[in-house]
């Protein structure tokens, strides 16, 4: 009882911990769905972590889905650090991916030039497509929310127009050219399907798990990012201006801070991050794009990440990386026991419930002790 | 009506929250026809105490006893109807309705077939001002009336429920000194009748003036109960405070000569409305003394205030600082040519709460050379000079982390405080700089206002309490409509004079 007690003091007393507890609740929650879907919670839960953890090939999967999660979760948190909240984030990831199919396709260039260039293209026009929204809203009042949703569909009828155009159209297909190698961060993408490199790989059989997936150099764009806006949000004059904006406009105004100034800039960095999520899942895993008739939710996932992340740098590159494990090993359930995948979209969706009531959890063991006082009467 | 019984009784009553004791085992007794004052700093626990009385609150422990029989009240409904009536300090009032149509709102009276009965409820209205003498035409819209009359209104709104105990909390804060007159007069005629009051103030004078007797609180304890006529001032403000106070303060020498630093002229801004809310005003600031602007709420101090710091265009008009035009500068540029600005309102304005003191100190000066190198913050700079302000300006608790949001109302002033007297503006705009402090604080802020005017520095005074005003100030324009109605002598200067000129009656 003492024992109890003292974690329940340490619970209360740490609100840091409580995206923790969320999570805990979530797995717990997932369980007792599963049981009454007539499932073993705990073998279903052995299958997830063995589809993690089971193999080095399920790693490196585990990882690549984590990339674009990790940045359009980022992207999110950034917008909201200046207290914006940036749905528009999946519209964002798909003009990255026009951008890179469009400057990874039309033409070669040396690897060392070409791949920075894409990034470099990818940043300029999805940062200012994100800048759109801070723009209509610091120059019309116009709701960020509402405007993100908008350009949500403009970029995916974007998208499924220039698949169609004729110079970057794949002939007799729905989809477009494949880009250049030059503009290809997977690693050895040529090598291990080459007839020297699957004989290679027969006797390292190491790199052959390793490079089973389209593992590639993506995730560290992606701690790249996560250090770049860790700076920026604690060291730097434009992170303070924007958190003040952030905080208290009001007060930001009265302290000089250009408030409207701080909204475009502040889109257009989280634009330009869910935008190199878009471009990097293209040039790593599809090499082309091709016709969506639905959002892939990339975007919309990031959310998640953001709000498990703790709206903080270093918290989104773990919860990314939480989430992309969880969507990657969830995927053995089907195979394995028949469980529905839906699953973990439950308890993803509990975790995030608790996660965005940091009220419940101090509630929940509150009530606790007052069932404790009636047991002890 | 008998007048030695006892109308409210309350005993040993205790409210807690959580682990804070807001009110600890208050007695309170009033007696029918009298006046009875609640004093005590903010957070002294008198708001907690009128709120458990009109039903806002339960008890923790302790009892309520109306006329001797003890009472629960689970809602304001339920201390209604036994007679407690409360006039909150902002009135709840419809604007576009009609004096009747507000009181009537809740306890309507109706014909047949639900139609209300405005007939019968314009006659008890009518009835009941006339017999408190307080002058209502039952038809006048909130929107066209006085405050003093819309404070009327609620009294009347409570007497037409048959309220015999009547809770003014802070009634005089929005009145002129002659408006705080006439309420003095309804107060009396109210007690003839044989009506309680129970008037809630940190206002020394007026309990002196108005009340018969005093229930002291300090710290959510009840001090004593005085017999008014009996205290002198000094000894309430030493009851309340809980060690002698300095009630008047020294305000040092006037400038010796009049160096213009500030002209405003002709200056027109409009407000969010669309109106007028500063119409052609035209006032000039020297250099080193205090200029107090004293108004009644809602006379465009905001809006000449916001249009003097740059957070609202100006419609018309000149402001120069030192013969610079600063006409529709940015904030940041005002701040520059020399501008310090004490917000009114500390916590929207003043501060990023989820702030460190640290961070907060540095508002606007984040990217001067000083705190920044390179688009990089300078944290150990800004650290070093943190807790140099922290020291010499007695911000407690003395950490320079702590966020804004965790200390107290006193503690958040002098943060701000210290940020603007630090960078040593010229002109020092301080509005409402004491509102909500307590006696401590209130000394030691304008202890630092006047030491930043015997620097040779001008302070712009703009405050609703017209004591204050009247205490620091070398010269007070008074502000009325949006325009400089008249502009007194600091040592010569009669209270009424300067309350006839708020309500524009001169």
């Amino acid at each position: 009882m003492e024992f109890f007690k003292r974690i329940k003091s340490f619970i209360s007393s740490n609100p840091k911990l409580f995206p923790l507890i969320s999570i805990i609740i979530g797995l717990v929650s997932g369980g007792i769905v599963l049981l009454l879907a007539g499932y073993n919670p705990f073998q279903a839960y052995g299958v997830i972590l063995w589809g993690i953890f089971g193999k080095v090939s399920y790693l490196s999967y585990t990882i690549v889905k984590a990339t674009p999660l990790i940045l359009t979760g980022l992207s999110i948190t950034f917008a909201f650090r200046t207290g914006l909240f940036n749905i528009g984030s999946e519209g964002q990831f798909i003009m990255g991916t026009i951008v890179a199919a469009i400057f990874g396709s039309m033409f070669s260039m040396p690897i060392y030039l070409h791949i920075p260039f894409i990034l470099i293209m990818t940043i300029a026009i999805t940062g200012l497509f994100g800048a759109v929204i801070g723009f209509l809203k610091a120059r019309f009042g116009v709701h960020e929310v509402i405007t993100s949703i908008m350009m949500n569909w403009i970029a995916l009828y974007l998208r499924n127009y220039f698949v169609r155009v004729s110079w970057l159209a794949k002939p007799n297909s729905e989809q477009t050219k494949f880009i250049f190698d030059s503009a290809v961060i997977t690693f050895f993408d040529k090598f291990k399907m080459s007839n020297e490199g699957i004989e290679w790989l027969r006797h390292h059989p190491f790199c052959k798990e390793l490079l089973r997936a389209p593992t590639n150099a993506g995730i560290l764009i992606a701690i790249v990012a996560v250090i770049v806006v860790f700076l920026i949000l604690n060291k730097t004059t434009l992170g303070y201006r924007l958190k003040a904006v952030g905080f208290n406009p009001d007060a930001a105004k009265y302290g000089g801070i250009n408030v409207n100034k701080s909204f475009v800039t502040s889109m257009f960095i989280a634009g330009s991050l869910s935008g190199l999520a878009g471009a990097l899942q293209v040039m790593a895993v599809s090499h082309n794009i091709s016709i969506l008739s639905v959002m892939e939710g990339y975007g919309f996932d990031g959310i998640a990440v953001a709000l498990i992340g703790g709206s903080t740098a270093l918290g989104n590159l773990w919860a990314g990386i939480f989430f992309g494990a969880l969507k990657y090993g969830g995927t053995k359930l089907q195979p394995m026991m028949g469980a529905p995948f839906e699953i973990i979209n439950i308890m993803i969706g509990v975790i995030v419930f608790f996660v965005a009531m940091p009220k419940v959890i101090p509630y929940l063991i509150s009530l606790f002790d007052k069932k404790g006082e009636k047991n002890a009467k | 009506m008998e007048r030695n019984s006892v109308a409210i009784e309350m005993r040993n009553a205790t409210k807690i929250f959580g682990s804070f004791v807001a009110n600890d085992k208050i007695n309170l007794k009033v007696m029918k026809g009298e006046i009875h004052a609640i004093l005590g700093e903010n957070g002294a626990g008198k708001s907690t105490l009128m709120n458990m009385l009109y039903g806002l609150y339960s008890l923790t422990s302790g009892s309520i006893l109306v006329e001797g029989v003890e009472k629960k009240f689970k809602s304001p409904s339920d201390a209604i109807a036994c007679g407690i009536g409360m006039v909150h300090q902002h009135f709840m009032l419809i604007k576009p309705f009609t004096i009747t149509q507000n009181i009537i709102l809740g306890s309507e009276v109706t014909k047949r077939y639900g139609i209300l009965d405005y007939h019968k409820a314009k006659e008890k209205i009518v009835e009941l001002s006339q017999k408190y003498r307080l002058n209502i035409d039952p038809d006048a819209k909130i929107n066209q009336i006085s405050v003093g009359m819309q404070q009327r209104v609620e009294i009347l709104k409570a007497l037409y429920r048959d309220a015999n105990t009547l809770i003014l909390d802070e009634p005089t804060a929005v009145l002129t000194p002659q408006e705080i007159t006439e309420l003095g007069k309804i107060m009396k005629s109210l007690t003839a009748e044989g009506k309680s009051i129970i008037f809630i103030s940190h206002k020394l004078k007026e309990i002196k003036e108005l009340a018969d007797k005093c229930t002291v609180v300090r710290k959510g304890k009840v001090i004593d109960t005085i017999d008014v006529a009996n205290a002198s001032i000094q000894e309430m403000a030493t009851m309340m405070v809980g060690r002698p106070v300095i009630l008047n303060v020294d305000k040092g020498e006037k400038p010796q000569e009049e160096i213009p630093l500030l002209e405003i002229k002709n200056l027109c801004v409009r407000n969010e409305k669309n109106l007028l809310a500063v119409d052609h005003l035209n006032l000039t600031a020297y250099k080193g003394e205090i200029l107090g602007l004293a108004g009644i709420d809602g006379n465009g101090q905001t809006e000449f205030v916001q249009a003097l710091t740059g957070l609202m265009p100006t419609e018309s008009g000149q402001i120069l600082i030192n013969n610079e035009d600063i006409t529709g500068c940015s904030p940041k540029e005002v701040n520059v040519h020399g501008i310090g600005h004490i917000p009114s309102d500390r916590q929207k304005h003043g501060l990023v709460l989820e702030y460190s003191v640290q961070d907060n100190t540095i508002l606007q000066s984040y990217n001067s050379g000083l705190y920044s190198k390179k688009c990089i913050l300078q944290k150990n700079v800004i650290k070093d000079h943190a807790k140099k302000l922290i020291e010499s300006f007695d911000i407690r608790p003395t950490d320079e982390n702590k966020a804004a949001r965790d200390l107290s109302g006193g503690n958040q002033q002098k943060v701000i405080l210290a940020r603007e007297i630090d960078s040593s503006p010229d002109l020092l705009i301080a509005c409402q700089p004491t509102r909500g402090l307590d006696v401590g604080a209130i000394e030691y802020i304008q202890k630092s206002l006047i030491e930043h005017k015997k620097a040779g520095k001008t302070i712009l005074l703009v405050s609703l309490e017209l004591d204050e005003v009247m205490n620091l100030s070398d010269r007070i324009a008074v502000i009325h409509s949006g325009k400089i109605v008249g502009i007194v002598d600091g040592d010569k200067c009669d209270r009424n004079q300067i309350g006839l000129m708020m309500s524009g009656g001169c």
